[in-house]
């Protein structure tokens, strides 16, 4: 395997939202553009658990998870994803966010493993090419 | 005697057009608002609105109230200026209260946190990190007392926003009116209590949407009979358009969403002039500064003219819009964040020539955090600042009669009236909710938008114009986990506290009400009273009229 070997199958992405958040307007307009740009693209709909989210992913063989929290809980739901994850042997599965989170808790949730976290303003272009340059594919 | 040289000539509109303005260059080929509107270049009388004054302006106070509600507007009493809060305990937003109405509010305006505006007790595992964050935290009676501690319920106008728990917020709120003594009519605020918009664009529910409509509707016949100045529902376009919609989908939706709970309550058998005159409105006022204007203008002109010709409405008071309006929080960016100062200003500005009945200004860090203290006074002070400053306020609707206001009032008017022809083809806004109509719409304006974002055709400055290498910081709100700590100690407490036998039998009395249809209020106000929580009556709600998911539709 090497690294410069063109992508032969699409990148398979669950978009999620976890929490009693109801701000899906970001989440949903990612995973439109996420589709646009060629990947598959899961959407788990609002008000998921982290366990839920963590079963749709295995299930559904993603490479990523995109997890929007704009509710300010995100730094109870991210933890308790990554925990979740390794739990399951899953860990290899990325994950990274988008939401209202403070400059100072993306530090945080980075240390945890989180890959990125998107904020508001961020051109959806950007977030296509970061997944691209950043899932694994084999 | 010098001869006057000929510089100008007199053509026509058209003439103008196709002599002069054709040839000459312009800095872009396409002007649009940010709701995806073409702009003309410019309006005339030939181009303009059909300015039939009595017909479709009216004096202020006088139908179809295009111009205002009220005959004096702004020059008779001022808005009211109410900025929405709350945080962390119940004493922690008290505190925010009272400093702002020190600061010279004049109306509160009560934010609750997640789990109160979705039914979970403090104590509940779904409510884990998410107490006393969003919102404040109140589960209990005990809670909204200490909510309101030193604050005189019959003095200040409180407005709640709060949906599918609605019916138990108001009945905390008049249970503590009860055991303050004060009568029920002498209570005037505003309870948000729009389900409708919930699942269209906000996203908070227990149940689905035709029980959700259902105990809106008790609300509204509550107040009919036993609180006149109280407002039992604010029909909400905020939420709808900060989901994406553009400003017709905005005025097209709320508007549905109001003749909806208008039907229903007369499919009660409730007439429409003891209620209607009641039912408040929230609009968003967002960046496009004529076309948030023109759109509260058409707002007002469109309902009484639905209250009058199809519901037959006998008194003005019940044609009158009445509204609350916001500045948009989408509009805000995290980057360069003293720039929201300015949008604020622009938008409250929008608001107030739009003639709205209460304004709250966003504040410049709320796309990073819930607001600090600092910077809501900036943001109160936008208003005082327009209010006392400005001028705008001395003159009643000083852009009517403009060529181009008139012109998009009407635009917009005819091209909400369209949406409004579908959503009553599908049935009304209940049946059209229920299919997942309006949610689509809505998603594909807001990807629209940012698909104009990404290639520039809408720019955001300091976003993808203007670009800083290097933040700006500003200071951020943080609300420690104490809070929640403390909430959740309180709710068990609270629980073992009550008298348990009268406890059991209110909540079985209100389980009993809830199958029987009957209005769940009266026996609500009680069961608080006993100690039944927020969390408890939402689980009756749950096991009576179910549970509703989202369908996750992109």
């Amino acid at each position: 395997m090497t690294q410069s070997e063109p992508s032969t199958r699409p990148i398979r992405t669950l978009i999620a939202k976890a929490g009693l958040d109801g701000h899906d307007r970001g989440a949903k307009v990612i995973a439109r553009a996420l589709r646009d740009a060629g990947m598959e693209v899961i959407y788990t709909g609002l008000h998921q658990t982290t366990d839920h989210i963590v079963r749709a992913a295995i299930q559904e063989d993603v490479d990523c998870i995109g997890l929007s929290i704009l509710s300010g809980a995100h730094m109870t739901l991210f933890p308790e994803l990554l925990q979740k994850l390794s739990e399951q042997n899953a860990s290899d599965i990325l994950v990274f966010g988008g939401g209202i989170i403070p400059k100072d808790d993306i530090v945080e949730l980075k240390k945890l493993g989180v890959k990125e976290i998107f904020v508001p303003g961020t051109h959806t272009q950007d977030v296509i090419a970061w997944i691209k340059a950043n899932v694994p594919l084999d | 005697m010098n001869k006057r040289p000929p510089f100008s000539k007199s053509r026509s509109y058209s003439q103008w057009r196709r002599e002069v303005y054709s040839s000459q260059r312009e800095r872009k080929d396409k002007f649009s608002s940010i709701s995806f509107r073409d702009q003309p270049e410019l309006v005339t009388p030939e181009n303009g609105g059909a300015v039939e004054y009595s017909e479709s302006l009216g004096h202020p106070g006088e139908f179809p109230f295009t111009r205002g509600i009220q005959p004096t507007m702004y020059r008779g009493r001022m808005w009211t200026m109410r900025q929405f809060a709350g945080f962390g305990s119940p004493e922690d937003t008290n505190r925010r209260f009272k400093y702002l109405l020190g600061q010279g509010q004049t109306g509160l305006s009560t934010a609750f946190d997640m789990p109160c505006l979705m039914g979970y007790d403090p104590d509940h595992p779904r409510s884990v990190g998410e107490v006393g964050r969003e919102g404040v935290s109140v589960p209990t009676l005990d809670d909204m007392d200490r909510l309101f501690e030193g604050i005189a319920l019959d003095q200040v106008t409180t407005s709640m926003t709060i949906n599918c728990t609605a019916t138990v917020a108001f009945a905390f709120y008049f249970a503590l009116a009860k055991r303050r003594g004060i009568s029920f009519d002498k209570i005037g605020g505003t309870i948000q209590n729009d389900m409708l918009k919930e699942f269209i664009a906000q996203k908070e529910w227990i149940s689905p949407p035709a029980p959700s409509v259902k105990l809106v509707c008790d609300i509204i016949e509550f107040c009919a009979g036993s609180a006149p100045k109280f407002n039992p529902v604010s029909i909400s376009g905020y939420h709808i358009r900060e989901a994406g919609a553009t400003a017709v989908q905005e005025l097209a939706f709320t508007l549905a969403d109001g003749l909806a709970y208008v039907d229903h309550c007369l499919a009660r058998g409730m007439e429409l002039d003891t209620f209607a005159p009641r039912l408040s409105f929230f609009f968003d006022v967002h960046n496009d500064f004529f076309e948030e204007i023109a759109k509260f203008r058409a707002a007002r002109r469109i309902w009484a003219r639905l209250m009058r010709d199809r519901y037959g409405a006998k008194t003005e008071a019940s044609c009158k819009l009445r509204t609350h309006a916001q500045t948009a929080g989408v509009s805000l960016t995290a980057q360069q964040p003293v720039n929201n100062v300015a949008r604020v200003a622009l938008q409250a500005l929008a608001a107030v020539l739009g003639g709205v009945q209460s304004l709250h200004t966003n504040s410049m860090d709320e796309t990073l955090s819930l607001p600090t203290e600092d910077a809501v006074r900036v943001a109160l002070r936008t208003q005082q600042i327009i209010a006392e400053e400005s001028g705008v306020t001395n003159v009643i609707d000083p852009l009517g009669g403009s060529y181009y206001i008139e012109r998009l009032t009407d635009e917009i008017e005819a091209e909400a009236h369209e949406y409004i022809k579908q959503i009553d083809a599908l049935g009304g806004m209940l049946k059209a909710v229920e299919i997942g109509f309006p949610q689509k719409e809505i998603s594909e304006s807001a990807y629209q938008f940012q698909l104009q974002v990404d290639d520039h055709q809408q720019v955001i400055v300091g976003v993808n114009a203007y670009v800083e290498g290097g933040e700006q910081e500003i200071p951020t709100l943080k609300i420690d986990h104490a809070a929640e700590r403390q909430q959740i100690e309180r709710i068990r407490e609270y629980k073992i506290r009550r008298n348990h036998i009268a406890w059991r039998k209110a909540l079985d009395e209100v389980e009993r009400t809830c199958v029987e249809n009957r209005n769940v209020v009266p026996v609500l106000i009680d069961a608080v009273t006993t100690g039944a929580t927020l969390g408890e009556i939402s689980d009756v709600y749950r096991r009576v009229f179910g549970v509703y998911t989202d369908p996750g539709m992109l």
